[in-house]
């Protein structure tokens, strides 16, 4: 799971109000993989994430080296457009687990895949 | 006839019912025109294409034939198989013109069925050859075996031992009465007792009768055991092999009192309908004995040819005509069978390791689920449990992205969002590189696939998706939402795809059509024209292109015009509330129903999978820089379960001699041709590979409208347009 997939993510818990959840994550298996810099394609994503969460996620997978406040004319800053390309694309998360801020409720990632399937009470 | 109208038109004045007469008539020939391709013209000519008076609206030959002939010499009355149309020909155009100006708006009786009649003029009358099928290998029909005595004496020994249903192990099956002699076969076990011998021997007056089928080498060794069924009008007996085990090679089956039509079937789809006349033996050996099911699907008409000697001549379709079935009773005869059976067909051979019934049928069908418990634990064993299980051979056979998909994926723009809810193996997850494409699918198997593939993807239900509202410009549901089994679980699930769409953001939703043929045209994997075959074989892959543009919009006329067609399907409906197990390749009867899905053996899908692997390193050569996100260009798989372009659609057309197999519909068994013929071939030598179970998917098939009428009740979203699409529904949503 990339850090880009994760960020779209939210919990789905029964009683979690869908859309605003971020899911912090546990890994304890993390690959870096090399990934080929394309500025446009990360300028173009920036505007869609849920930055914050993309910063907590970074710190999570042992990447601090984002700012906590999205950086004015990022399109043109060459070095900033590089850190997100590789918290967005090239961390990827192997074994860990997602879990609900509000609930609690953990989903295991194994073999890079998230298991975001719930219980039938949990719905 | 109803002649009076003519004083009507006299006066030059049109009734009300006249007008309503023209009107119906010219919108018929619309309709004519535009589903069949038919071209009508209002100058009189010799022909005249009939609508409503076809063999698809259960008009007999006979009965129109008689109406047509009154008014003036008819040459030809060509009735194609299943069409609620037919043609006729006169011997003068003045005769025809009669026969627009009487019998147009007609009411013509047919039994218990009515129809009216519209009659526009043709310049030419088309009719296709019909193609011959030759009979399973191993098969013979020899007609008039007995006489119309030994028939009589046949039927009233058995009559006299009904008396004493203990010794004969009598029981009235679901579908039909059914007697044993000799030795009585288990249904629930599908074989026999063998150390246990009925008291009741094979009747004294079958023997004339079992010495001349030895006499004349229909058979070498005399039969121990008789099984008597009696057909009632309407009742049938599902495909079956008759177990390996049980019996020794040669079958016979004496047919007496009325006729029916058996169908054959192999197991690469083949259909060969025989029919069997009264006092008939039909012999089954070798093939069409060990490979080939048969079965007869519960009718009350069978379509066969007319026996009017004008028409039979042509040998064309022309020449068919509806049969009223009436009550039919089987003699089948068998050798008990005491070794093991080592048969060239494994595939089949319980004694091989095959399963001992490899009838469709399930042992325990499952009810349509009436409330939402039910409903979930009907997907998860007939849905989700079905995918994990069948998910690498499934994946194998899924490789070529539909067109009109792929289409709607490259319309998005650059740096857009896209959830494949449903993605299957992926096969869409790559097909637009610019886009960042995530997708989801209820079975872990497939996701893992995906993963391998190097696409980003996570298991989730279709129901509740974690991904953010409002986050996507496009989102995709392929062949997903047709294995939910309620109304409401569609709808949800089809609100959850809008819930994930951004203002403006469009979604794409396939589901398996109801209606298979379409604008005349039937759909990639029913199509029945042989000579098709090896264009099908050659543009496997991505090459395929879907034959014809459809039109967008529906036509409600079409179906008003055409309903009594509905009524010969109605015959096959299953009643008793258990859902019917879809036969592969034929048109649906019902709208829910289980597809099998046959497993092939892990030769051949292993093979498969590595032919894949191979083009996706071709692929990745030229990855692209937005592979970044692991949407690299690689192999393009086709995720799903019913469009299947390089599906063998090898189907011998049923020539038209039953009602019910309008049309030959996907099989989930998705071998084609070549992949068929390897698996035969391993099979034969190697019988390791064991029994290859065979799984069911639930399905709930959409009618002509119902998508779009489940879209319109999700609030804040329209549909923006909608299509056919080779045997899917199709719509385009966007959000408000």
């Amino acid at each position: 799971m990339k850090l880009l997939t994760h960020n779209m993510l939210t919990s789905h818990v029964k009683g979690v109000i869908k859309g605003f959840c971020i899911l912090f994550f546990q890994a304890t298996e993390v690959k870096v993989n090399e990934v080929e810099f394309n500025p446009e394609f990360v300028s173009r994503m920036i505007p869609k994430l849920e930055w914050c969460a993309l910063v907590q996620a970074a710190e999570l997978g042992h990447r601090q080296d984002l700012p906590g406040e999205l950086v004015p004319d990022y399109e043109k800053n060459e070095e900033f457009l590089k850190k997100v390309h590789r918290v967005l694309l090239e961390v990827e998360v192997i074994e860990g687990c997602l879990q609900c801020p509000e609930s609690g409720r953990e989903f295991p990632i194994s073999r890079g895949i998230p298991n975001m399937l719930l219980n039938e009470d949990e719905v | 006839m109803d002649l009076h109208k003519e004083n009507n038109a006299r006066t030059g004045r049109r009734s009300k019912e006249e007008k309503k007469v023209v009107r119906k008539q010219v919108k018929a020939s619309h309709t004519l025109l535009k589903h069949e391709g038919i071209v009508t013209v209002s100058q009189p000519t010799k022909s005249l294409v009939v609508v409503n008076g076809g063999l698809g609206n259960g008009v007999g030959r006979e009965e129109l034939s008689a109406m047509l002939k009154e008014m003036g010499d008819l040459e030809m009355l060509v009735m194609p198989p299943y069409k609620p149309y037919a043609f006729a020909t006169y011997r003068l155009e003045e005769s025809a013109w009669k026969a627009h100006k009487y019998l147009n708006g007609q009411r013509l009786q047919c039994g218990e069925n009515s129809v009216t009649l519209y009659l526009s003029y043709v310049n030419s009358v088309t009719c296709e050859e019909e193609v011959s099928i030759p009979l399973p290998e191993g098969l013979v029909l020899v007609e008039d075996f007995v006489s119309a005595e030994e028939e009589a004496q046949l039927l009233a020994a058995i009559d006299r031992s009904s008396a004493n249903d203990e010794i004969t192990a009598q029981k009235a099956l679901k579908h039909r009465k059914v007697k044993h002699y000799g030795f009585e076969f288990r249904y629930d076990n599908n074989n026999v007792d063998k150390d246990k011998p009925l008291p009741a021997g094979i009747p004294e007056e079958c023997l004339p009768v079992l010495e001349r089928c030895v006499k004349n080498g229909h058979v070498v060794i005399m039969p121990d055991q008789l099984t008597v069924n009696q057909y009632e009008s309407g009742q049938g007996i599902p495909p079956h092999v008759d177990t390996h085990s049980a019996f020794e090679d040669t079958i016979l089956s004496l047919s007496l009192g009325s006729k029916t039509v058996m169908e054959f079937r192999h197991p690469d789809g083949r259909l060969v309908p025989v029919i069997l006349p009264g006092r008939s033996l039909l012999v089954m050996k070798g093939e069409s004995r060990y490979l080939w099911t048969h079965g007869i699907t519960p009718r009350k008409f069978d379509m066969v040819p007319a026996c009017d000697p004008q028409f039979s001549a042509h040998g064309t379709n022309s020449s068919l005509t509806l049969s009223k079935r009436g009550i039919r009773t089987s003699f089948t005869f068998r050798k008990i069978r005491h070794e093991p059976c080592c048969c060239a067909f494994p595939s089949t051979c319980d004694s091989q390791g095959a399963p001992s019934a490899p009838s469709p049928s399930l042992p325990s069908r499952p009810s349509l689920p009436c409330c939402h418990a039910d409903a979930a634990r009907l997907e998860e064993e007939y849905v989700h449990q079905v995918y994990d299980a069948i998910a690498s051979h499934f994946s194998s056979t899924r490789h070529s992205p539909w067109p009109r998909v792929c289409h709607f994926l490259s319309s998005l723009p650059p740096g857009g969002v896209l959830v494949d809810i449903g993605c299957g193996n992926g096969k869409y997850l790559g097909v637009n590189p610019e886009v960042v494409a995530v997708g989801c699918d209820r079975s872990s198997a497939l996701v893992q696939i995906c993963a391998e593939r190097g696409f980003q993807a996570f298991v989730s239900d279709a129901l509740s998706v974690p991904v953010r509202t409002a986050s996507c410009d496009a989102c995709i549901s392929i062949a997903v939402i047709h294995h939910f089994s309620t109304q409401e679980r569609r709808l949800a699930a089809v609100r959850e795809v809008v819930r994930l769409l951004k203002p403006g953001g469009r979604a794409l939703i396939y589901v398996w059509a109801f209606e298979q043929e379409y604008n005349k045209q039937k759909s990639k994997y029913l199509k029945d024209h042989p000579e098709n075959h090896n264009l099908v074989h050659n543009t496997r892959e991505d090459s395929w292109e879907p034959y014809g543009e459809r039109s967008t919009h529906t036509n409600r006329q079409y179906k008003d015009e055409y309903k009594p067609v509905d009524n010969i399907q109605d015959v096959n409906k299953v009643t008793d509330g258990k859902l019917s197990v879809h036969i592969n390749r034929t048109a649906f009867s019902t709208q829910d129903l289980l597809v099998p899905w046959h497993l092939k053996d892990r030769k051949t899908r292993e093979k498969g999978e590595s032919g894949e692997r191979e083009k996706k390193d071709k692929s990745e050569e030229k990855t692209s820089l937005c592979s970044a996100f692991g949407f690299s260009t690689k192999a393009r798989l086709d995720c799903n379960p019913d469009y299947r372009p390089n599906c063998d659609s090898s189907i011998s057309s049923g020539s038209g001699l039953n009602t019910n197999d309008v049309t030959h519909s996907p099989d989930s068994n998705p071998s084609s041709k070549n992949d068929t013929q390897t698996s035969n071939s391993s099979q034969g030598s190697e019988s390791e590979s064991g029994p290859l179970p065979v799984f069911h998917r639930y399905y709930h098939v959409f009618h002509q409208g119902e998508l779009e009428q489940l879209c319109v009740q999700v609030a804040g979203v329209k549909v923006q347009s909608s299509y056919h699409d080779q045997g899917n529904w199709c719509v385009i949503l966007e959000k408000d």
